[in-house]
């Protein structure tokens, strides 16, 4: 016992470290300019004011900008949770001609980053006449080589005695799959359901380049554009505004965390 | 194998056909597809005004990617992203690796709480982090200088610096990053059976020991996938920058995506696109040396 109390020590010092940016975010949020310049800088706001969240919501269009996020996060997880899971399973459990070079493929593009690809899939999400539109900043993410893989993954572990039962009372392939197979990878759905839209809900560099008028920025690219703008000095509604990114995420993080860290764990990718 | 060849494999045909239709139409338009438009294009002399019209550019061969090479802010841009990745990879991964052992090892009560804890910035958008940590880094009013202040050092003006931007972005990164690989190093921990390090210890092996001789080695596989994921995500190196630098002071934290980002707003799309093949290409062969490393000891 006594050799614990340090090992509670460092590891309560390293949770300060990590939360202290966030709290400093969050009370940040509620002071007014004037005291997020002083020097030294204070801890809590002397005079708490919500003018950087009425700000936020009145003169900067946040609204807009979250309901734009929650659209095409929302689209981008539906499209995974139904695609990845019909391939996975196709990859994992059905014999057909090509699986083996499908899913070789698929694997081999987990590498590839994005700032390889964006620059052709701008030209043809703009000569396509998408730019600037929701199917622009959601289709090229309907699904991803992470899905299938997770998916596959999962469907590989269940027993394929469920199938040959289906079958032998008759059921179509398709049913087999979708009243027998799919309901039992419900952990799995929930894992890439929830770190899909994570992801989604995070994604920066393609709704940056496709979203090109104010209407269709997402969460993310209207907070860099105000801080790297002519907002740049406004410090309380940055702060407010990284506030109001941030929170959904810890939201939804905290209630399904045991989904997230358990992907986390099978996949490694984040 | 043995269901899938029993169940009679022409219903199969088609179900998978089903199944993987409309994955297979997204993906080669929206991935496969780019891949190797980005690889077409690359050799080409493809600018923003022939947007409408890209299969009618010039082929200019190589051109693109010695101009690339030979372009001094490119290699700037190079050096930057190496000087982030050999120093945020290793230094991401030993506090993955301290805080997997802190938990697994020492912190009984309360695991999930620290662990959750410690994620908590990996889920966060960057760009979110990057408007916080310019606050924690601002020279006189931000948070770190204050709490140096407290031990007599006289903090630098972090992000002005050309020699402290780039170790800001680091410690940024680094905070970031370390749980997503601290997560993969307790799922590799707790693959360990405890039977290993209690023979460790009835032959007289001390913690350091054990660690270094019995654990390390068992942990392999794990710190071949985090060094590799966390090496391709460094590479990557794009939103730290753009966000809290713009690439400045004087190119001190260009790194090649952004500079590849920059020739795409310049309207440069066939230099653009062999800059990020490049990239492409370094990433593919730094993974390929990772494995052969880590798996041949």
């Amino acid at each position: 016992m006594r050799r614990t109390w340090w090992i509670y020590l460092i590891a309560v010092l390293g949770l300060v470290a990590v939360a202290a940016p966030f709290l400093w975010m969050l009370l940040g949020s509620f002071k007014t300019q004037g005291e997020l310049l002083r020097v030294p800088p204070t801890w809590w706001p002397e005079a708490p004011t919500t003018q950087n969240y009425d700000d936020l919501f009145s003169k900067a269009n946040f609204p807009r900008y979250f309901l734009n996020s929650t659209i095409v996060a929302l689209a981008v997880t539906a499209g995974n949770l139904l695609f990845c899971s019909m391939v996975g399973y196709a990859l994992a459990k059905l014999n057909f001609r090509g699986r083996n070079a499908l899913f070789v493929v698929v694997l081999g593009t987990l590498m590839i980053p994005g700032v390889v690809t964006f620059v052709p899939l701008f030209v043809l999400v703009t000569n396509a006449g998408l730019a600037n539109t929701y199917p622009g900043l959601i289709l090229p993410f309907l699904v991803s080589p992470f899905g299938v893989f997770l998916m596959r993954q999962f469907f590989q572990g269940l027993p394929d005695d469920l199938m040959d039962a289906a079958r032998v009372d008759g059921s179509g392939e398709l049913g087999i799959f979708a009243r027998i197979m799919l309901p039992l990878t419900r952990p799995a759905l929930a894992t890439l359901g929830i770190l899909t839209f994570l992801g989604s809900w995070n994604n920066f560099l393609w709704p940056l380049v496709v979203a090109q008028t104010e209407e269709k920025y997402t969460l993310p690219v209207a907070l860099a554009l105000y801080s790297t703008g002519q907002n740049a000095q406004n410090f309380g509604l940055l702060m407010a505004g990284a506030v109001v990114v941030v929170v959904p995420v810890l939201v939804i993080f905290l209630a399904f965390q045991r989904h997230v860290t358990k992907g986390i764990a099978i996949t490694g990718i984040k | 194998m043995s269901a899938a060849v029993r169940g009679g494999s022409g219903r199969q045909t088609a179900a998978a056909w089903i199944l993987t239709l409309p994955f297979v139409v997204l993906f080669l338009a929206f991935t496969a597809g780019p891949v190797l438009g980005s690889l077409g294009m690359s050799f080409t002399d493809l600018r923003q005004r022939d947007l409408r019209t890209p299969f009618a550019v010039n082929g200019v061969g190589l051109d693109n990617y010695l101009k690339a090479l030979s372009d001094e802010t490119f290699r700037k841009a190079a050096l930057n992203t190496a000087y982030f990745v050999l120093v945020g990879v290793p230094l991401t991964l030993g506090l993955a690796l301290a805080a997997a052992l802190l938990l697994d090892r020492g912190v009984k009560r309360f695991q999930s709480l620290f662990k959750v804890g410690y994620y908590l910035p990996v889920i966060t958008s960057i760009v979110a982090i990057a408007v916080i940590w310019r606050f924690v880094l601002s020279p006189d009013a931000g948070l770190l200088n204050t709490v140096l202040s407290w031990i007599g050092v006289d903090g630098p003006n972090w992000l002005a610096s050309e020699t402290w931007a780039m170790p800001s972005l680091i410690m940024m990164a680094v905070w970031r990053n370390f749980g997503s690989a601290m997560i993969i190093f307790l799922a590799g921990l707790q693959g360990i059976p405890q039977t290993v390090e209690e023979a460790g210890q009835l032959d007289g092996a001390g913690s350091w020991q054990r660690f270094r001789y019995l654990i390390l080695p068992l942990l392999r596989p794990t710190v071949l996938f985090t060094s590799v994921t966390t090496g391709i995500g460094y590479l990557q190196f794009f939103e730290e920058p753009f966000v809290m630098t713009q690439g400045g002071p004087l190119n001190s934290t260009i790194s090649v995506s952004m500079y590849t980002y920059q020739q795409f707003g310049f309207g440069n799309y066939g230099l653009a696109t062999s800059m990020s093949y490049l990239l492409f290409v370094v990433i593919a062969v730094v993974t390929f040396v990772q494995f052969r490393l880590l798996r041949e000891k």
